[in-house]
Protein backbone atom coordinates (compact mmCIF):
# COMPACT_ATOMS: atom_id res chain seq x y z
CA UNK A 1 0.00 0.00 0.00
CA UNK A 2 2.77 2.31 0.93
CA UNK A 3 4.04 2.78 -2.47
CA UNK A 4 0.54 3.92 -3.83
CA UNK A 5 0.56 7.13 -1.45
CA UNK A 6 2.49 8.87 -3.96
CA UNK A 7 -0.59 8.86 -6.37
CA UNK A 8 -2.91 10.71 -4.19
CA UNK A 9 -2.82 14.43 -4.84
CA UNK A 10 -0.02 16.23 -2.58
CA UNK A 11 -1.82 19.80 -1.49
CA UNK A 12 1.15 21.94 -0.84
CA UNK A 13 1.27 23.20 3.00
CA UNK A 14 -0.12 20.31 4.12
CA UNK A 15 3.52 19.21 5.26
CA UNK A 16 4.48 17.22 2.39
CA UNK A 17 7.62 15.70 2.32
CA UNK A 18 10.01 17.12 -0.03
CA UNK A 19 10.93 14.42 -2.80
CA UNK A 20 13.61 15.49 -4.42
CA UNK A 21 13.71 14.52 -8.04
CA UNK A 22 16.06 16.17 -10.00
CA UNK A 23 15.98 14.80 -14.12
CA UNK A 24 19.31 15.97 -15.82
CA UNK A 25 20.36 15.15 -19.37
CA UNK A 26 23.75 15.42 -19.69
CA UNK A 27 25.00 15.84 -23.07
CA UNK A 28 22.82 13.95 -24.84
CA UNK A 29 23.51 13.36 -28.92
CA UNK A 30 21.77 10.91 -31.15
CA UNK A 31 23.14 10.44 -34.89
CA UNK A 32 21.59 8.25 -37.56
CA UNK A 33 23.48 6.43 -40.35
CA UNK A 34 20.71 6.47 -43.85
CA UNK A 35 21.78 5.34 -46.81
CA UNK A 36 25.22 6.79 -45.75
CA UNK A 37 24.75 9.76 -44.96
CA UNK A 38 24.90 10.31 -41.42
CA UNK A 39 22.01 12.48 -39.75
CA UNK A 40 21.92 14.07 -36.29
CA UNK A 41 18.91 14.68 -34.69
CA UNK A 42 19.92 16.02 -31.01
CA UNK A 43 23.08 17.57 -30.46
CA UNK A 44 24.98 17.79 -27.11
CA UNK A 45 21.21 18.69 -25.16
CA UNK A 46 22.01 19.21 -21.70
CA UNK A 47 19.32 19.94 -19.06
CA UNK A 48 18.82 20.04 -15.82
CA UNK A 49 15.06 19.91 -14.54
CA UNK A 50 14.42 20.85 -11.12
CA UNK A 51 11.52 18.70 -8.63
CA UNK A 52 7.96 19.95 -9.74
CA UNK A 53 8.80 22.43 -12.48
CA UNK A 54 6.88 22.92 -15.79
CA UNK A 55 9.60 22.79 -18.59
CA UNK A 56 8.47 22.88 -21.71
CA UNK A 57 10.52 22.34 -25.42
CA UNK A 58 9.66 24.19 -28.49
CA UNK A 59 11.15 23.92 -31.85
CA UNK A 60 9.93 23.64 -35.48
CA UNK A 61 9.55 20.36 -36.64
CA UNK A 62 12.83 18.21 -36.60
CA UNK A 63 14.53 19.73 -34.17
CA UNK A 64 14.71 16.41 -32.03
CA UNK A 65 12.17 17.08 -29.68
CA UNK A 66 10.61 13.40 -30.12
CA UNK A 67 14.52 11.78 -29.99
CA UNK A 68 14.97 13.79 -26.55
CA UNK A 69 11.67 12.44 -25.37
CA UNK A 70 12.60 8.81 -26.49
CA UNK A 71 16.14 8.52 -24.77
CA UNK A 72 14.79 10.16 -21.58
CA UNK A 73 12.21 7.58 -21.57
CA UNK A 74 15.02 4.58 -21.94
CA UNK A 75 13.37 3.85 -25.29
CA UNK A 76 15.91 4.59 -27.49
CA UNK A 77 19.67 4.63 -26.49
CA UNK A 78 21.63 8.07 -27.33
CA UNK A 79 24.97 7.92 -29.36
CA UNK A 80 26.50 9.62 -26.34
CA UNK A 81 25.45 11.31 -23.12
CA UNK A 82 23.46 9.84 -19.62
CA UNK A 83 19.93 10.79 -18.54
CA UNK A 84 20.49 10.97 -15.00
CA UNK A 85 17.39 10.83 -12.18
CA UNK A 86 18.08 12.09 -9.04
CA UNK A 87 21.73 11.12 -9.67
CA UNK A 88 21.22 7.93 -10.80
CA UNK A 89 21.73 6.91 -14.35
CA UNK A 90 18.62 5.90 -15.95
CA UNK A 91 19.88 5.95 -19.49
CA UNK A 92 18.54 3.46 -21.72
CA UNK A 93 16.42 1.92 -18.80
CA UNK A 94 12.44 2.56 -19.33
CA UNK A 95 10.18 2.94 -16.61
CA UNK A 96 11.55 5.62 -14.30
CA UNK A 97 9.45 7.91 -15.73
CA UNK A 98 5.67 8.54 -17.16
CA UNK A 99 5.60 9.21 -20.82
CA UNK A 100 2.51 10.01 -23.15
CA UNK A 101 2.76 10.26 -26.74
CA UNK A 102 1.32 12.08 -29.17
CA UNK A 103 -1.74 9.99 -29.78
CA UNK A 104 -3.71 8.62 -26.76
CA UNK A 105 -2.78 5.34 -27.92
CA UNK A 106 -6.27 3.84 -25.90
CA UNK A 107 -6.67 0.09 -26.22
CA UNK A 108 -9.72 0.47 -28.66
CA UNK A 109 -11.18 -3.18 -26.98
CA UNK A 110 -10.53 -2.18 -23.50
CA UNK A 111 -13.20 0.23 -21.22
CA UNK A 112 -11.84 3.55 -20.17
CA UNK A 113 -11.52 2.58 -16.89
CA UNK A 114 -9.73 -0.85 -17.92
CA UNK A 115 -7.72 1.23 -20.10
CA UNK A 116 -6.30 3.74 -17.52
CA UNK A 117 -5.39 0.68 -14.83
CA UNK A 118 -3.09 -0.95 -17.69
CA UNK A 119 0.24 0.43 -15.94
CA UNK A 120 -0.77 -0.91 -12.58
CA UNK A 121 -1.94 -4.37 -13.89
CA UNK A 122 1.65 -4.51 -15.02
CA UNK A 123 2.92 -3.67 -11.76
CA UNK A 124 0.71 -6.33 -10.78
CA UNK A 125 -1.86 -4.39 -9.10
CA UNK A 126 -4.87 -6.98 -8.84
CA UNK A 127 -7.60 -5.52 -11.75
CA UNK A 128 -10.09 -4.86 -8.60
CA UNK A 129 -7.98 -2.95 -6.52
CA UNK A 130 -6.51 -0.65 -9.33
CA UNK A 131 -10.48 -0.19 -10.56
CA UNK A 132 -11.25 1.23 -6.99
CA UNK A 133 -8.04 3.10 -7.29
CA UNK A 134 -8.82 5.10 -10.63
CA UNK A 135 -12.42 5.48 -10.27
CA UNK A 136 -12.07 8.26 -8.02
CA UNK A 137 -9.25 10.13 -10.53
CA UNK A 138 -11.88 9.49 -13.53
CA UNK A 139 -14.74 11.42 -12.00
CA UNK A 140 -12.51 13.88 -10.36
CA UNK A 141 -10.31 14.87 -13.75
CA UNK A 142 -13.87 15.02 -16.37
CA UNK A 143 -14.07 12.00 -17.04
CA UNK A 144 -17.11 11.20 -14.94
CA UNK A 145 -20.32 9.24 -17.43
CA UNK A 146 -17.87 7.63 -19.17
CA UNK A 147 -15.66 5.25 -17.16
CA UNK A 148 -17.46 2.35 -18.78
CA UNK A 149 -17.61 3.60 -22.35
CA UNK A 150 -14.91 2.06 -25.10
CA UNK A 151 -12.29 4.96 -26.13
CA UNK A 152 -14.40 5.49 -29.90
CA UNK A 153 -16.99 6.71 -27.89
CA UNK A 154 -15.23 9.77 -26.69
CA UNK A 155 -13.74 12.99 -27.93
CA UNK A 156 -10.39 13.60 -28.72
CA UNK A 157 -10.30 15.77 -25.40
CA UNK A 158 -11.17 13.11 -23.07
CA UNK A 159 -9.41 10.94 -25.27
CA UNK A 160 -6.11 13.02 -23.95
CA UNK A 161 -7.35 13.05 -20.88
CA UNK A 162 -8.18 9.42 -20.35
CA UNK A 163 -4.21 9.10 -21.70
CA UNK A 164 -2.83 11.55 -19.53
CA UNK A 165 -4.83 9.39 -16.43
CA UNK A 166 -3.41 6.43 -17.20
CA UNK A 167 0.24 8.01 -17.62
CA UNK A 168 -0.75 9.41 -13.63
CA UNK A 169 -1.94 6.74 -12.10
CA UNK A 170 2.06 5.08 -13.99
CA UNK A 171 2.85 7.04 -10.46
CA UNK A 172 5.96 8.98 -11.69
CA UNK A 173 7.50 11.85 -10.51
CA UNK A 174 8.34 12.68 -13.72
CA UNK A 175 6.21 13.10 -16.70
CA UNK A 176 7.35 13.83 -20.27
CA UNK A 177 4.24 14.90 -22.68
CA UNK A 178 4.84 14.72 -26.43
CA UNK A 179 2.13 17.44 -27.89
CA UNK A 180 -0.64 16.00 -26.16
CA UNK A 181 -3.08 18.65 -26.84
CA UNK A 182 -1.33 19.04 -30.72
CA UNK A 183 -4.42 16.87 -32.38
CA UNK A 184 -7.07 19.13 -30.50
CA UNK A 185 -9.17 22.47 -31.65
CA UNK A 186 -8.55 25.72 -30.17
CA UNK A 187 -11.15 25.33 -28.14
CA UNK A 188 -10.80 22.01 -26.64
CA UNK A 189 -7.00 23.04 -26.29
CA UNK A 190 -7.83 26.12 -24.16
CA UNK A 191 -9.97 23.45 -22.03
CA UNK A 192 -7.55 21.61 -21.71
CA UNK A 193 -4.30 23.41 -20.70
CA UNK A 194 -6.22 24.59 -17.80
CA UNK A 195 -7.23 21.21 -17.09
CA UNK A 196 -3.51 20.19 -17.10
CA UNK A 197 -2.56 22.74 -15.05
CA UNK A 198 -5.30 22.13 -12.40
CA UNK A 199 -3.72 18.43 -12.37
CA UNK A 200 -0.44 19.50 -12.21
CA UNK A 201 -1.12 21.54 -9.39
CA UNK A 202 -2.85 18.50 -7.45
CA UNK A 203 0.19 16.23 -7.76
CA UNK A 204 3.22 18.54 -8.36
CA UNK A 205 4.70 16.33 -10.59
CA UNK A 206 8.01 18.09 -12.98
CA UNK A 207 6.59 17.56 -16.36
CA UNK A 208 8.45 17.92 -19.69
CA UNK A 209 6.37 19.40 -22.66
CA UNK A 210 6.86 19.37 -25.86
CA UNK A 211 5.12 21.63 -27.96
CA UNK A 212 4.98 23.53 -30.93
CA UNK A 213 2.56 26.38 -29.67
CA UNK A 214 4.34 29.40 -28.37
CA UNK A 215 1.30 30.63 -26.18
CA UNK A 216 0.60 27.10 -25.01
CA UNK A 217 4.46 26.95 -24.13
CA UNK A 218 4.25 30.21 -21.86
CA UNK A 219 0.74 30.02 -20.54
CA UNK A 220 1.58 26.48 -19.07
CA UNK A 221 5.30 26.38 -17.96
CA UNK A 222 8.07 27.75 -15.67
CA UNK A 223 10.81 27.45 -17.97
CA UNK A 224 11.35 27.25 -21.62
CA UNK A 225 13.72 25.13 -23.67
CA UNK A 226 14.28 26.84 -27.55
CA UNK A 227 15.88 23.87 -29.77
CA UNK A 228 17.17 24.86 -32.96
CA UNK A 229 16.44 23.06 -36.59
CA UNK A 230 18.04 20.16 -37.15
CA UNK A 231 20.87 19.14 -35.76
CA UNK A 232 18.43 20.00 -32.80
CA UNK A 233 20.55 21.63 -30.15
CA UNK A 234 19.17 23.64 -27.14
CA UNK A 235 19.19 27.60 -28.20
CA UNK A 236 18.11 29.13 -25.67
CA UNK A 237 16.58 28.47 -21.82
CA UNK A 238 13.93 31.03 -20.98
CA UNK A 239 12.42 31.40 -17.42
CA UNK A 240 8.76 32.53 -17.68
CA UNK A 241 8.49 34.19 -13.98
CA UNK A 242 4.83 34.49 -14.33
CA UNK A 243 2.63 34.40 -11.22
CA UNK A 244 0.48 31.52 -10.62
CA UNK A 245 -2.32 30.48 -10.75
CA UNK A 246 -2.81 31.62 -14.29
CA UNK A 247 -5.76 31.84 -16.22
CA UNK A 248 -6.88 33.44 -19.01
CA UNK A 249 -6.16 36.95 -18.35
CA UNK A 250 -2.19 35.56 -17.88
CA UNK A 251 -2.28 35.46 -21.98
CA UNK A 252 -2.83 39.33 -21.87
CA UNK A 253 0.24 40.19 -19.51
CA UNK A 254 2.21 42.36 -20.43
CA UNK A 255 5.43 39.95 -19.43
CA UNK A 256 3.38 36.88 -21.46
CA UNK A 257 3.69 38.93 -24.90
CA UNK A 258 7.01 40.23 -24.19
CA UNK A 259 7.84 36.92 -24.10
CA UNK A 260 6.09 35.92 -27.01
CA UNK A 261 7.52 38.34 -29.16
CA UNK A 262 11.44 36.92 -28.01
CA UNK A 263 9.74 33.33 -28.87
CA UNK A 264 9.11 34.53 -32.22
CA UNK A 265 12.34 35.76 -33.13
CA UNK A 266 13.81 32.90 -31.63
CA UNK A 267 11.31 30.19 -34.23
CA UNK A 268 11.45 32.59 -37.06
CA UNK A 269 15.55 32.25 -36.97
CA UNK A 270 14.97 28.82 -37.07
CA UNK A 271 12.59 27.95 -39.69
CA UNK A 272 14.00 26.58 -42.97
CA UNK A 273 14.77 29.25 -45.73
CA UNK A 274 11.83 28.85 -48.42
CA UNK B 1 -63.80 11.58 -41.88
CA UNK B 2 -63.36 8.60 -39.80
CA UNK B 3 -59.73 8.33 -41.22
CA UNK B 4 -59.04 12.02 -40.32
CA UNK B 5 -60.01 11.05 -36.78
CA UNK B 6 -57.92 8.55 -36.21
CA UNK B 7 -54.59 10.26 -38.03
CA UNK B 8 -55.18 13.26 -35.07
CA UNK B 9 -55.79 11.18 -32.17
CA UNK B 10 -51.71 9.42 -33.72
CA UNK B 11 -50.40 12.68 -33.30
CA UNK B 12 -47.21 13.85 -35.49
CA UNK B 13 -45.18 11.09 -37.43
CA UNK B 14 -42.74 10.22 -35.88
CA UNK B 15 -40.16 7.86 -37.42
CA UNK B 16 -39.26 4.95 -35.05
CA UNK B 17 -36.11 3.50 -36.66
CA UNK B 18 -36.15 0.85 -33.91
CA UNK B 19 -39.35 -0.44 -34.67
CA UNK B 20 -38.79 -0.48 -38.86
CA UNK B 21 -35.42 -2.44 -38.14
CA UNK B 22 -37.48 -4.83 -36.20
CA UNK B 23 -40.22 -5.22 -38.61
CA UNK B 24 -37.77 -5.37 -41.01
CA UNK B 25 -35.87 -8.93 -39.43
CA UNK B 26 -40.04 -10.24 -38.80
CA UNK B 27 -40.49 -9.72 -42.07
CA UNK B 28 -37.03 -11.11 -43.71
CA UNK B 29 -37.24 -14.34 -41.32
CA UNK B 30 -41.07 -15.29 -42.34
CA UNK B 31 -39.35 -15.08 -45.88
CA UNK B 32 -36.63 -17.13 -45.16
CA UNK B 33 -39.25 -19.81 -43.55
CA UNK B 34 -41.41 -19.60 -46.33
CA UNK B 35 -38.58 -19.65 -49.23
CA UNK B 36 -37.71 -23.34 -47.72
CA UNK B 37 -40.74 -24.68 -47.41
CA UNK B 38 -41.39 -23.51 -51.23
CA UNK B 39 -37.87 -24.99 -51.92
CA UNK B 40 -38.75 -28.57 -50.31
CA UNK B 41 -42.03 -28.69 -51.62
CA UNK B 42 -41.24 -27.85 -55.12
CA UNK B 43 -37.98 -30.47 -55.10
CA UNK B 44 -41.05 -33.11 -54.14
CA UNK B 45 -43.72 -32.20 -56.56
CA UNK B 46 -41.38 -31.92 -59.31
CA UNK B 47 -40.08 -35.52 -58.36
CA UNK B 48 -43.70 -36.97 -58.17
CA UNK B 49 -45.16 -35.45 -61.59
CA UNK B 50 -41.81 -37.02 -63.34
CA UNK B 51 -40.12 -33.62 -64.15
CA UNK B 52 -36.70 -34.27 -62.30
CA UNK B 53 -36.22 -37.81 -62.07
CA UNK B 54 -36.20 -39.44 -58.45
CA UNK B 55 -33.54 -42.26 -59.33
CA UNK B 56 -31.03 -39.15 -59.43
CA UNK B 57 -32.78 -36.48 -57.16
CA UNK B 58 -34.68 -38.73 -54.45
CA UNK B 59 -37.21 -36.63 -52.94
CA UNK B 60 -37.74 -34.81 -49.54
CA UNK B 61 -40.11 -37.42 -48.28
CA UNK B 62 -37.85 -40.56 -49.51
CA UNK B 63 -34.79 -38.96 -47.82
CA UNK B 64 -36.35 -38.56 -44.79
CA UNK B 65 -37.83 -42.28 -44.50
CA UNK B 66 -34.32 -43.06 -45.65
CA UNK B 67 -33.07 -41.34 -43.28
CA UNK B 68 -35.08 -42.97 -40.58
CA UNK B 69 -34.39 -46.28 -41.58
CA UNK B 70 -30.39 -45.47 -41.47
CA UNK B 71 -30.51 -43.85 -37.97
CA UNK B 72 -32.91 -46.13 -36.43
CA UNK B 73 -31.32 -49.62 -38.50
CA UNK B 74 -28.28 -48.53 -39.87
CA UNK B 75 -25.01 -46.91 -38.31
CA UNK B 76 -26.17 -43.19 -39.33
CA UNK B 77 -25.96 -41.44 -35.90
CA UNK B 78 -22.69 -43.18 -34.84
CA UNK B 79 -21.18 -41.85 -38.46
CA UNK B 80 -22.55 -38.83 -37.57
CA UNK B 81 -20.83 -38.54 -34.45
CA UNK B 82 -17.48 -40.10 -36.08
CA UNK B 83 -17.88 -37.40 -38.59
CA UNK B 84 -18.22 -34.38 -36.62
CA UNK B 85 -15.78 -35.63 -33.86
CA UNK B 86 -12.45 -35.47 -36.28
CA UNK B 87 -13.80 -32.36 -37.65
CA UNK B 88 -14.45 -30.47 -34.36
CA UNK B 89 -11.01 -32.08 -33.00
CA UNK B 90 -9.44 -31.40 -35.92
CA UNK B 91 -10.64 -27.62 -36.11
CA UNK B 92 -9.86 -26.83 -32.66
CA UNK B 93 -6.09 -28.67 -32.98
CA UNK B 94 -5.40 -26.61 -35.88
CA UNK B 95 -6.92 -23.16 -35.40
CA UNK B 96 -4.79 -22.88 -31.88
CA UNK B 97 -1.42 -24.23 -33.42
CA UNK B 98 -2.09 -22.21 -36.41
CA UNK B 99 -2.75 -19.29 -34.17
CA UNK B 100 0.35 -19.61 -32.01
CA UNK B 101 2.11 -20.06 -35.18
CA UNK B 102 0.76 -16.68 -36.45
CA UNK B 103 0.98 -14.89 -33.02
CA UNK B 104 4.99 -16.12 -32.48
CA UNK B 105 5.48 -13.96 -35.30
CA UNK B 106 5.25 -11.17 -33.19
CA UNK B 107 8.63 -11.90 -30.96
CA UNK B 108 10.74 -12.23 -33.42
CA UNK B 109 11.17 -10.17 -36.54
CA UNK B 110 14.11 -12.31 -37.95
CA UNK B 111 11.79 -15.46 -37.74
CA UNK B 112 9.05 -14.32 -38.91
CA UNK B 113 11.02 -13.16 -42.14
CA UNK B 114 12.74 -16.36 -42.40
CA UNK B 115 9.35 -18.66 -42.02
CA UNK B 116 6.60 -16.47 -44.08
CA UNK B 117 7.89 -17.65 -47.67
CA UNK B 118 7.40 -20.82 -45.98
CA UNK B 119 4.25 -20.44 -44.96
CA UNK B 120 2.77 -19.05 -48.07
CA UNK B 121 4.26 -22.11 -49.63
CA UNK B 122 2.91 -24.60 -47.09
CA UNK B 123 -0.63 -22.51 -48.03
CA UNK B 124 -0.39 -23.30 -51.48
CA UNK B 125 0.14 -27.34 -51.13
CA UNK B 126 -3.06 -28.87 -51.84
CA UNK B 127 -3.62 -30.39 -48.67
CA UNK B 128 -6.60 -32.54 -49.55
CA UNK B 129 -3.78 -34.32 -52.35
CA UNK B 130 -2.16 -35.58 -49.47
CA UNK B 131 -4.26 -37.31 -48.41
CA UNK B 132 -3.65 -40.95 -49.24
CA UNK B 133 -0.14 -40.38 -47.63
CA UNK B 134 -1.52 -39.80 -44.70
CA UNK B 135 -3.96 -42.68 -44.39
CA UNK B 136 -0.90 -44.77 -44.95
CA UNK B 137 1.20 -42.55 -42.26
CA UNK B 138 -1.66 -42.37 -39.46
CA UNK B 139 -3.47 -45.64 -40.63
CA UNK B 140 -7.32 -45.48 -41.81
CA UNK B 141 -8.65 -44.89 -38.83
CA UNK B 142 -9.56 -41.21 -36.52
CA UNK B 143 -6.21 -39.89 -36.38
CA UNK B 144 -5.57 -39.65 -40.35
CA UNK B 145 -8.79 -37.92 -40.61
CA UNK B 146 -8.14 -35.52 -37.53
CA UNK B 147 -4.57 -34.73 -39.24
CA UNK B 148 -5.91 -34.08 -42.35
CA UNK B 149 -8.13 -31.49 -40.80
CA UNK B 150 -5.51 -30.18 -38.80
CA UNK B 151 -3.28 -29.57 -42.08
CA UNK B 152 -6.74 -27.96 -43.60
CA UNK B 153 -6.86 -25.26 -40.93
CA UNK B 154 -3.53 -24.51 -39.74
CA UNK B 155 -2.17 -22.81 -42.38
CA UNK B 156 -4.92 -20.25 -42.34
CA UNK B 157 -5.18 -19.59 -38.97
CA UNK B 158 -1.15 -19.23 -38.89
CA UNK B 159 -1.78 -16.46 -41.85
CA UNK B 160 -5.02 -14.79 -39.84
CA UNK B 161 -2.72 -14.21 -36.46
CA UNK B 162 0.24 -13.33 -38.85
CA UNK B 163 -1.65 -10.40 -40.35
CA UNK B 164 -3.33 -9.38 -37.35
CA UNK B 165 0.30 -9.39 -35.93
CA UNK B 166 1.47 -7.20 -38.57
CA UNK B 167 -1.32 -4.75 -38.37
CA UNK B 168 -0.52 -3.94 -34.57
CA UNK B 169 0.57 -0.51 -34.13
CA UNK B 170 3.77 0.27 -33.03
CA UNK B 171 3.51 3.08 -30.66
CA UNK B 172 0.97 1.00 -28.39
CA UNK B 173 4.37 -1.26 -28.05
CA UNK B 174 6.05 1.36 -27.10
CA UNK B 175 3.07 3.08 -24.90
CA UNK B 176 3.23 -0.03 -22.90
CA UNK B 177 6.92 -0.37 -22.56
CA UNK B 178 7.18 3.30 -21.32
CA UNK B 179 4.59 2.22 -18.34
CA UNK B 180 7.43 -0.42 -17.62
CA UNK B 181 6.27 -3.53 -19.31
CA UNK B 182 7.46 -6.45 -20.68
CA UNK B 183 7.67 -8.59 -23.32
CA UNK B 184 5.24 -11.16 -22.02
CA UNK B 185 2.92 -7.97 -20.96
CA UNK B 186 3.13 -6.27 -24.31
CA UNK B 187 2.31 -9.96 -26.14
CA UNK B 188 -0.97 -10.58 -23.78
CA UNK B 189 -2.44 -6.87 -23.53
CA UNK B 190 -1.81 -6.07 -26.71
CA UNK B 191 -0.91 -8.57 -29.02
CA UNK B 192 -3.12 -11.27 -28.06
CA UNK B 193 -6.12 -9.01 -28.13
CA UNK B 194 -5.25 -6.89 -30.81
CA UNK B 195 -5.02 -10.03 -33.58
CA UNK B 196 -8.36 -11.58 -31.93
CA UNK B 197 -10.70 -10.07 -34.71
CA UNK B 198 -8.02 -11.64 -37.40
CA UNK B 199 -8.33 -15.07 -35.20
CA UNK B 200 -11.80 -15.04 -34.90
CA UNK B 201 -12.62 -14.07 -38.15
CA UNK B 202 -11.35 -17.42 -39.49
CA UNK B 203 -13.11 -19.43 -37.43
CA UNK B 204 -16.30 -19.97 -40.24
CA UNK B 205 -13.72 -20.58 -42.95
CA UNK B 206 -11.74 -22.99 -40.96
CA UNK B 207 -14.60 -25.43 -39.49
CA UNK B 208 -15.78 -26.30 -43.15
CA UNK B 209 -12.48 -26.40 -44.13
CA UNK B 210 -11.86 -29.10 -41.64
CA UNK B 211 -15.36 -31.09 -42.23
CA UNK B 212 -13.29 -30.95 -46.30
CA UNK B 213 -10.64 -32.61 -44.77
CA UNK B 214 -12.45 -34.91 -42.78
CA UNK B 215 -14.69 -36.09 -45.51
CA UNK B 216 -12.34 -36.63 -47.97
CA UNK B 217 -10.25 -38.54 -45.46
CA UNK B 218 -13.09 -40.75 -44.90
CA UNK B 219 -13.25 -41.15 -48.61
CA UNK B 220 -9.80 -42.23 -49.14
CA UNK B 221 -9.91 -45.24 -46.50
CA UNK B 222 -12.04 -45.05 -43.90
CA UNK B 223 -14.68 -48.13 -41.71
CA UNK B 224 -17.35 -45.01 -39.91
CA UNK B 225 -17.87 -41.93 -41.26
CA UNK B 226 -20.95 -39.88 -43.48
CA UNK B 227 -18.12 -39.55 -45.52
CA UNK B 228 -17.82 -43.45 -46.10
CA UNK B 229 -21.36 -43.74 -46.19
CA UNK B 230 -21.69 -42.10 -49.37
CA UNK B 231 -19.29 -43.59 -50.98
CA UNK B 232 -20.54 -46.79 -50.09
CA UNK B 233 -23.92 -45.77 -51.17
CA UNK B 234 -22.60 -44.73 -54.25
CA UNK B 235 -21.26 -47.90 -55.28
CA UNK B 236 -24.22 -49.77 -54.78
CA UNK B 237 -26.10 -46.98 -56.75
CA UNK B 238 -28.62 -46.17 -53.38
CA UNK B 239 -28.75 -42.73 -54.70
CA UNK B 240 -31.57 -42.42 -51.77
CA UNK B 241 -29.10 -42.69 -49.29
CA UNK B 242 -26.23 -40.41 -51.06
CA UNK B 243 -29.00 -37.49 -50.24
CA UNK B 244 -29.85 -38.61 -47.00
CA UNK B 245 -25.78 -38.24 -46.21
CA UNK B 246 -25.40 -35.03 -47.98
CA UNK B 247 -28.44 -33.75 -46.00
CA UNK B 248 -26.69 -34.75 -42.73
CA UNK B 249 -23.61 -33.05 -43.70
CA UNK B 250 -25.56 -29.76 -44.74
CA UNK B 251 -27.14 -30.14 -41.28
CA UNK B 252 -23.61 -31.21 -39.55
CA UNK B 253 -22.24 -27.85 -41.53
CA UNK B 254 -24.71 -25.50 -40.17
CA UNK B 255 -24.61 -26.88 -36.48
CA UNK B 256 -20.93 -26.19 -36.67
CA UNK B 257 -21.40 -22.35 -38.15
CA UNK B 258 -23.96 -22.03 -35.93
CA UNK B 259 -21.49 -23.35 -32.74
CA UNK B 260 -18.63 -21.10 -34.16
CA UNK B 261 -20.96 -18.34 -34.42
CA UNK B 262 -21.33 -18.69 -30.09
CA UNK B 263 -17.51 -18.94 -29.71
CA UNK B 264 -16.73 -15.63 -31.48
CA UNK B 265 -19.34 -14.46 -29.57
CA UNK B 266 -17.67 -15.46 -26.28
CA UNK B 267 -14.02 -14.84 -27.75
CA UNK B 268 -15.00 -11.02 -28.65
CA UNK B 269 -17.19 -10.44 -25.26
CA UNK B 270 -16.98 -7.40 -23.68
CA UNK B 271 -16.14 -5.24 -26.34
CA UNK B 272 -16.96 -3.12 -28.34
CA UNK B 273 -18.84 -4.32 -31.23
CA UNK B 274 -17.05 -1.86 -33.52
CA UNK B 275 -13.79 -2.05 -32.28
Amino acid sequence: MRNFALCRPNHPGKGRDRRVSELEVVHCSKYYRKNGEQLCTLKEADMRIRSGRFVSIIGPSGCGKSTLFNIISGLARPSGGQVLLDGKNITCESGHVGYMLQKDLLLPWRTILDNVIIGLEIRGVPKKRARERALPMLQKYGLKGFEYDHPDALSGGMRQRAGLIRTLLYDKDVILLDEPFGALDAQTRLQMQSWLLQIWNDFRKTVLFVTHDIDEAIYLSDEIYVFTHRPGRIKARIDVGLPRPRGEETMMDERFLQLKRELLLMLKEEREPV
Amino acid sequence: MAGQKEEDSRGPLIEDQGADAARMRRRAFAGQIIAGILIIFLWEFLTRIGWLDSYYWSSPLTIVRTGWTAITKGTLLQDLAYTSGTTIIGFILGTLAGSVIGLSFWWSGLYAKIAEPYLIAFNAVPKLALAPVLVIMFGIGFNSKVMLAFLMTVVVAAIAAHSGVKNIDRDLEKMLISLGAKRRHVFMKVVVPASMPWMVGILKINISLALAGTIVGEFISSRQGIGRMILYAGQVLNMDLVWVGVVSLSVLSIVMYLGTVWLERRLMRGRNPKS
